[in-house]
This record gives C-alpha cells, sequence and structure tokens, in this order.
C-alpha cells in the first residue's frame, strides 16, 4: 500500500484554478521525483500535503497519508502530523534556518515539539541526526550557528532536522538548486542514503530533468497544473508520450545551431591577472587580511568565439568578470581588448568599454523598476560620445527590441509587465544595443526554466552570428556551457586548472577538479527518447 | 484611486492634513477676525455662533488664532523638513558611495554627534544665542532632521547598491554621483517621502514644544503651543482656551501619522502585492 496518495486533488486560491485533478503516490522507500517549470503547481502539490496553503484555498479531491485524510484533519492534528509524520527541506538553505539559534538547538526543537524527552536527551538525538546527515560531531559541534556553515552544509542542518523523528515522507522541494554542482552531487547522494536506510519515501520536486532522472524511481511531469506524464521513471525516459514531456527533454539537453566561424585573432587577453582584496578583521586598528580573489590568471578570446568560463561559488569569476569590464582594477598584470588596455593610468578606457557590454543572472534584479524598457535599454548609450537623438534613438530601441525577439511598443512599458524570459531577452537587447564585440554572459541562462532556457540559448546562437559576437559564457552549470561554447577553461580558487576544447575537456578531463566536476553533474539517461 | 480605497489609514490620514492645510491657507486671505486686536469686553467667552470656539483672556477669537497658529506650525515643520531632507538626503547618497571609507565614517560619525545632543538643549542654545523667534525653531528643529533622513537614505542606498541594475548602469560607464541620482534616489524615494510625514508631524510636536516653553514663534504671531501655555493658568475657568489648541495639535498629528502609514502601504510594492 502507498504511503502517501494523492487522488484528484484540484485547488484553487481566491477563485483562480491552480491544480487540476492532480494524481500522484509515494511508496515507502521509493524516490518520486516530481518535475516542472515555475508555475506548473509542483511546490503548491507538495505544501498541499502538509495543507501549509495560503488563506482562501479551496480544495478538492483526497489526499491521504498511511490511510489518514489530510484533508479533513483539523490544524492541531496537522501540527502533530508536520515534521513527525512528514518532514520538509527547502531551497535555500539561506534562509530556512534561525541565525540566532544554534544548529543543534534548531534539530532538537523539531524533536522538542513533538515528543516529551528531556533536553539533553533531544540534544543526543539531534548530535545523532547530524551525524546521519554528514555533519559528524567532532567537525561540527551542535553549538556551531549557521553562518559558520557554507551552503552545502547549512542543507545538510535542514536535512537532519527533517529526518531527526524518522518520518515516513521527506519531502524536498528544489534541495539542491541554490548549491554548485559537487555539493549537489553529495546531497543527492545524501537523501538516496537516507531513504533506503529509513524506508522512508521521498517526494523530490525539481525543474532540472537530469537531476531528477538519477534519482527517481517514479515520476510526474506536471505543467500548468496538471499531470501530464506519470510512470516509473525507467520506462518513462525510455518512451516518453506526451509532446510536453518530449519537448521538455528536448529543451534539457538542446544544442543550439551556431553559425559564425572563429577567427585566430585575439580579440581580448587577459595577462597574468592577480587581484587581492584587502579585509580589516576587527574595526579601523585590527590585522589587514588579504585575499586573493584572482591568481595568476592568463588566457585569450579569439574573436568570433564562445569561451566559457565554470568554476563554483567563490572562485573568483565574478571579480575576473568586473576586471574584464574595467569596474575594478587589478594589482597585477594586464587586460588587453583588442590590443588596447583596458585600464590606462588608474581609468577605464572609454573607448574598449564601449565595445563590451555584460548580462547577469538575475532577470529580476538586473532593471531599475522604475524605468521603462525604451530607458532601460539605452542605458550603454551613455558610452557613446555622440549617442542618437530623437527618431535615430526611437530606431535603435526598435531594432534592438525585435533582434532578441520582442516589439519595438515594448519599449513603454514597465520591465515587470514581463516574464524572467522576456526580461533576460531586454536584457540582451541592452546589451546589444550600441553594438559590442564582446558580450559577457555572466550566469545568463541560470534562473530560467528548461525551456525557457533553450530559447535564450538559441537566440544567443543567432545573434553571434548575425551580429559576429563573441561571447564569454561564465556558468556552473556544465550542460549549458557544453551546448553553445567552442573552448573551456575550468576556474578553482582563482586559478585556471584546465583549459581547452570544450568536447575534450569534458570527455577527457585531466584535471581532478575537472574529473570531480564532470563526474558530478547530472545527466540525463542515455536511452532518453 | 483603488489605492485610496484600498489603505484603511491612507484617507482619514488625507482629510485630516488637508483640513489643517486648508485652514492655513485659508488664513492667508481670510481669518473671521483680526488676532491683533483685542477686545476686552468679551473675554473668555465660551463657544458660541459669533465665536465658534470662543475667546481668550484678551478678547481673540480662538478659532481665528488657531488657524493662523496652523499657518506657523505647518510653515516651521515644513521648512524643518526640507532642511533635512536637502541635507540630509545628499549626505546619506555620498555615505553610501563611499561605504566604509573616510568619507562615510566622518557623515555618520557627524550624525551620531548630533544625535546625541537633545533637541531641546540644542533650540535653548540656538535661542540664547540669536534669541527666541519662529526662524530659530525651523533651524533647530532642522537639525535634528538631518541625521535621520542621512541615516534612512545611507541603509536604503547600500542595498540597492549591491543591484544587478547598478552594475549594469556602471558598465555603461556611469559615475557614482550619476547613478546615485538615477537610479538611487528614485528608488529610496518613496521611503522618504514616508519619513517625510512623520518627521513633518514630529515638526508640529516639536514647534509647539518650543513655543510652550517660550523658545518658539513670539506674539504677536500666533502659536498653537502658546496658546497652550498661556491658557496653562485658566483651565479651570475656561477650558475651551485649552482644548481648542490641544486638540488642533493632536488631530494634525495623527492626521500626519496615519496619512505616512497609508503612503507607505500605497507606495510598497511588496505590500501593494500582498494585499490585492
Amino acid at each position: 500500500m502507498s504511503l502517501l496518495a494523492i487522488e484528484n486533488l484540484s485547488l484553487s486560491i481566491h477563485g483562480l484554478p491552480i491544480l487540476k485533478e492532480v494524481s500522484m503516490g509515494v511508496a515507502p522507500g521509493r524516490i518520486l521525483g516530481v518535475i516542472g517549470e515555475s508555475g506548473s503547481g509542483k511546490s503548491i502539490t507538495a505544501f498541499s500535503v502538509l495543507h501549509l496553503l495560503p488563506n482562501g484555498t479551496d480544495c478538492t479531491g483526497r489526499i491521504t497519508l498511511n490511510g489518514n485524510d489530510i484533508l479533513s484533519l483539523s490544524e492541531r492534528d496537522l501540527c502533530g502530523l508536520r515534521g513527525r509524520e512528514v518532514g520538509m527541506v527547502f531551497q535555500e538553505p539561506m534562509t530556512a534556518l534561525n541565525p540566532l539559534k544554534t544548529i543543534g538547538a534548531q534539530v532538537a526543537e523539531t524533536i522538542l515539539i513533538h515528543e516529551k524527552v528531556s533536553k539533553s536527551e533531544a540534544m543526543a538525538r539531534a548530535a545523532e541526526a547530524l551525524r546521519r546527515a554528514e555533519l559528524p560531531q567532532d567537525r561540527f559541534p551542535l553549538s556551531r550557528y549557521p553562518h559558520e556553515l557554507s551552503g552545502g552544509q547549512r542543507q545538510r542542518v535542514v536535512i537532519a532536522m527533517a529526518i531527526a523523528l524518522k518520518p515516513k515522507l521527506l519531502i524536498a522541494d528544489e534541495p539542491t538548486t541554490a548549491l554548485d554542482v559537487t555539493t549537489q552531487a553529495q546531497i543527492l547522494d545524501l537523501l538516496k542514503r537516507l531513504v533506503a536506510e529509513d524506508g522512508m519515501g521521498l517526494m523530490l520536486i525539481s525543474h532540472d530533468l537530469a537531476v531528477v532522472a538519477d534519482l527517481a524511481d517514479d515520476l510526474v511531469i506536471m505543467k500548468d497544473g496538471e499531470v501530464v506524464e506519470s510512470g516509473p521513471a525507467k520506462s518513462l525516459f525510455a518512451n516518453m508520450q506526451h509532446p510536453y514531456s518530449k519537448a521538455l527533454l528536448e529543451a534539457s539537453s538542446h544544442v543550439p545551431l551556431r553559425t559564425g566561424e572563429a577567427v585566430e585573432v585575439p580579440l581580448l587577453e587577459v595577462r597574468e591577472v592577480v587581484r587581492d582584496y584587502t579585509g580589516h578583521s576587527h574595526g579601523w586598528w585590527g590585522k589587514t587580511t588579504h585575499f586573493r580573489a584572482v591568481d595568476q590568471v592568463s588566457f585569450s578570446i579569439r574573436k568570433g568565439e564562445s569561451l566559457g568560463l565554470v568554476g563554483e561559488s567563490g572562485c573568483g569569476k565574478s571579480t575576473l568578470t568586473r576586471a574584464i569590464l574595467g569596474l575594478e582594477e587589478v594589482q597585477r598584470g594586464e587586460i588587453l581588448f583588442d590590443g588596447l588596455p583596458v585600464f590606462t593610468h588608474h581609468h577605464a578606457n572609454a573607448a574598449v568599454r564601449r565595445r563590451m557590454q555584460v548580462v547577469f543572472q538575475d532577470p529580476y534584479g538586473s532593471f531599475n523598476p522604475r524605468w521603462k524598457v525604451g530607458r532601460l535599454v539605452t542605458e550603454p548609450f551613455h558610452l557613446l560620445e555622440e549617442p542618437p537623438r530623437g527618431r535615430e534613438r526611437e530606431k535603435a530601441i526598435a531594432e534592438a527590441l525585435e533582434s532578441v525577439g520582442m516589439r519595438a511598443a515594448d519599449a513603454d512599458k514597465y520591465i515587470h509587465e514581463f516574464s524572467g524570459g522576456q526580461r533576460q531577452r531586454i536584457a540582451i537587447a541592452r546589451a546589444l544595443i550600441i553594438r559590442p564585440d564582446l558580450i559577457i554572459l555572466d550566469e545568463a541562462v541560470s534562473a530560467l526554466d528548461v525551456s525557457v532556457r533553450a530559447q535564450v540559448l538559441d537566440l544567443l546562437a543567432d545573434l553571434s552570428g548575425r551580429f559576429g559576437l563573441t561571447y564569454l559564457f561564465i556558468s556552473h552549470d556544465l550542460s549549458v556551457v557544453r551546448s553553445i561554447t567552442d573552448r573551456v577553461l575550468v576556474m578553482k580558487a582563482g586559478r585556471i586548472v584546465e583549459e581547452g576544447p570544450t568536447a575534450t575537456v569534458f570527455d577527457h578531463p585531466k584535471d581532478p577538479y575537472t574529473q570531480q566536476l564532470v563526474a558530478a553533474a547530472p545527466v540525463l539517461p542515455a536511452d532518453a527518447a | 484611486m483603488s489605492l485610496l480605497l484600498h489603505s484603511r489609514t491612507l484617507l482619514p490620514g488625507l482629510v485630516l492634513t488637508l483640513v489643517f492645510t486648508g485652514a492655513a491657507l485659508i488664513s492667508l486671505v481670510w481669518v473671521p477676525y483680526d488676532i491683533t486686536v483685542l477686545d476686552i469686553a468679551s473675554r473668555m467667552k465660551p463657544p458660541s455662533w459669533v465665536h465658534p470656539f470662543g475667546t481668550d483672556q484678551f478678547g481673540r477669537d480662538i478659532l481665528s488664532m488657531i488657524m493662523e497658529g496652523a499657518r506657523t506650525s505647518i510653515a516651521v515643520a515644513l521648512v524643518a523638513v526640507g532642511i533635512g531632507m536637502v541635507i540630509g538626503v545628499p549626505f546619506g547618497l555620498a555615505a553610501a558611495v563611499r561605504k566604509g571609507g573616510l568619507m562615510d565614517e566622518v557623515i555618520m560619525r557627524g550624525n551620531d554627534l548630533v544625535f546625541a545632543f537633545p533637541s531641546l538643549l540644542i533650540a535653548v542654545m540656538i535661542t540664547a544665542v540669536f534669541g527666541a523667534s519662529a526662524l530659530n525653531a525651523i533651524i533647530a528643529i532642522g537639525i535634528f532632521n538631518i541625521p535621520v533622513f542621512a541615516r534612512l537614505t545611507r541603509g536604503a542606498a547600500l542595498s540597492l547598491w549591491s543591484r544587478d541594475y547598478i552594475l549594469a548602469a556602471r558598465v555603461a560607464g556611469k559615475g557614482q554621483a550619476r547613478i546615485s541620482l538615477e537610479h538611487i534616489l528614485p528608488n529610496v524615494a518613496n521611503l522618504l517621502i514616508v519619513q517625510g510625514t512623520i518627521q513633518f508631524s514630529l515638526g508640529i510636536l516639536a514647534e509647539a514644544g518650543l513655543s510652550y516653553v517660550g523658545l518658539g514663534a513670539q506674539p504677536p504671531i500666533a502659536s498653537w503651543g502658546r496658546m497652550l501655555a498661556d491658557s496653562q493658568t485658566m483651565i479651570s475657568l475656561a477650558p475651551h482656551l485649552a482644548l481648542f489648541p490641544g486638540l488642533a495639535i493632536l488631530l494634525t498629528v495623527l492626521g500626519l501619522n496615519l496619512l505616512g502609514d497609508g503612503l507607505r502601504d500605497a507606495l510598497d510594492p511588496k505590500l501593494r502585492r500582498a494585499r490585492v
């Protein structure tokens, strides 16, 4: 008999239908992967299992957990259920923990709420839960605070809280989305092991097909509040029926068609660049500390080439980007753009800067919310000595917007009227408007849903052919880098550890760190169709 | 318009504020009685059709004095808030640009210094040197508004400086001053407006307080605070002398606070979304 059964669940919030006839089930010791893009209703399905729903929600259908009908339980009974029978792991480990409490107290809290035990016994059991989440007591005592831990370690604390009472069902909502590739692999391994040890059911929610494919026994694919396809993972991947599932699979492994050839002329040369940061550890009179963010980095990008830069958070990617863009000066080494230095006499070189632009990761934070699109996309005109005015300006805005697949009329709208994918197109239009030679794409597609990501990658490939653009593609997502770059650099702790043609580096990595990265990256099953 | 109806505090706040600013504006061209003319024969009359709020110990019409007093209060508080914004906001923007630098330290420690003095003490100092007048009250209250706006601006600006759109503006070659004006200021403006209404109400209270102890507006300029002080000795004989200026202060401050709360809800897109 299944542990959790959701039958024909329909849900509306203030009359707005969110879920339509959703059915799925989790059996003990098995992993159910729930896949969908943003707005597909996958998270709200998970929250409805615990009845953690916003006010004004109206549910019909049946949710049974261990034979109990969840929808008919009182709030009091539900409180007894949450944390004890059902554990939950959230996406953002930075905000899921209380910064003022030690990790031991937070794990023990779950135990103290549900069982009448002494505080010392709860602490002992918290230590055990943390040990099972691979945070051993000799290195991570109970007295640690969340800020003393890394993102992956915090996620382990969240998992320890969820499994402390050995729940029968664990719900993990995008548990690894905020983490680096190698950390992601470790957390997924941990979840898999815990499921096997405790015989729990796991409901794993993700937008990433590859993450789920590695782990799940059963799959549910959701779109717009409906289940479009479900079944055992192996057979489902081998034989997808629904057009949406097929499209999702195609988008996940999408390789854009690229035209345009790189020429053997270097456009950007970075030579032995060093960037140190100086910090004061304690106030004005404290010791100064030095941190080398970029250490002796050298590489070059050829005209028309697409170069990938791969590395985990904190490896110095962002510092390097800012140095190339002329926002921060480097202490040693030089950066040459088409033979011209980016910095001359401690000032960024305007002639160089007007030939480079950047697209950032976050489609929501990249725009001033109080400006209209027309003004937003023309901001780089500030770099020109004689920016176009009047009708010419209008024409430039229209051209830029149309070249990224938007309409010229969109110039009069505010940015909040657009979706994430559309915003990222507008960000590309902003970069294009001064016709730069080099565009730095700083995790430019990481925040997008897979199908939107595939469209944006196609757009980028098309634009590079049309305008002869050179890309520096910075990402932590190896599959994306693989699909759009010619060559790749692997960066770790401020140094480039490996460099070469993308296919060679990913298929035959030489450096141990690259090998680790490639091994950790989740892959779709080879027979998926 | 729908914003007005959505907020429970915006409409009453706006109405109260409009009543008092309206009274102040009307007093510029017309008041029921000339308050410089004394009419001892009809002194301390209770409210009647002839004198809706009654008359004071010199026979002056209290309604007329309240209207002119509104003008004094609003003028003092408005200019004081203006001083605070005009000086404080650029300081805050500059401190945010040079975060952790010498300029930031100098500005913020200067703010701490001003905060450390009780405002009444500074007002007494200023009046001791320059004499008591409405102008000196404005300066004293204005000085205390500077650190309020500087801190608020700096705090809000700091969080904005880490946004990607600021980085995009820097990539477009814009300088720090230009980014502060084009990107930072419009995005902190709603915070400043809300804080402005609250400082405005505090300014009215401060002006009343200073006038009460004789450090604010001097006769013959009408002031709510001085009306309260003058009526103190006669409160058992004619309570309406204290009642009306007291109510005027209470309702104006209440109205401005409600307006500030309502504006905060109306201008904050996060709260707006939560309500819908």
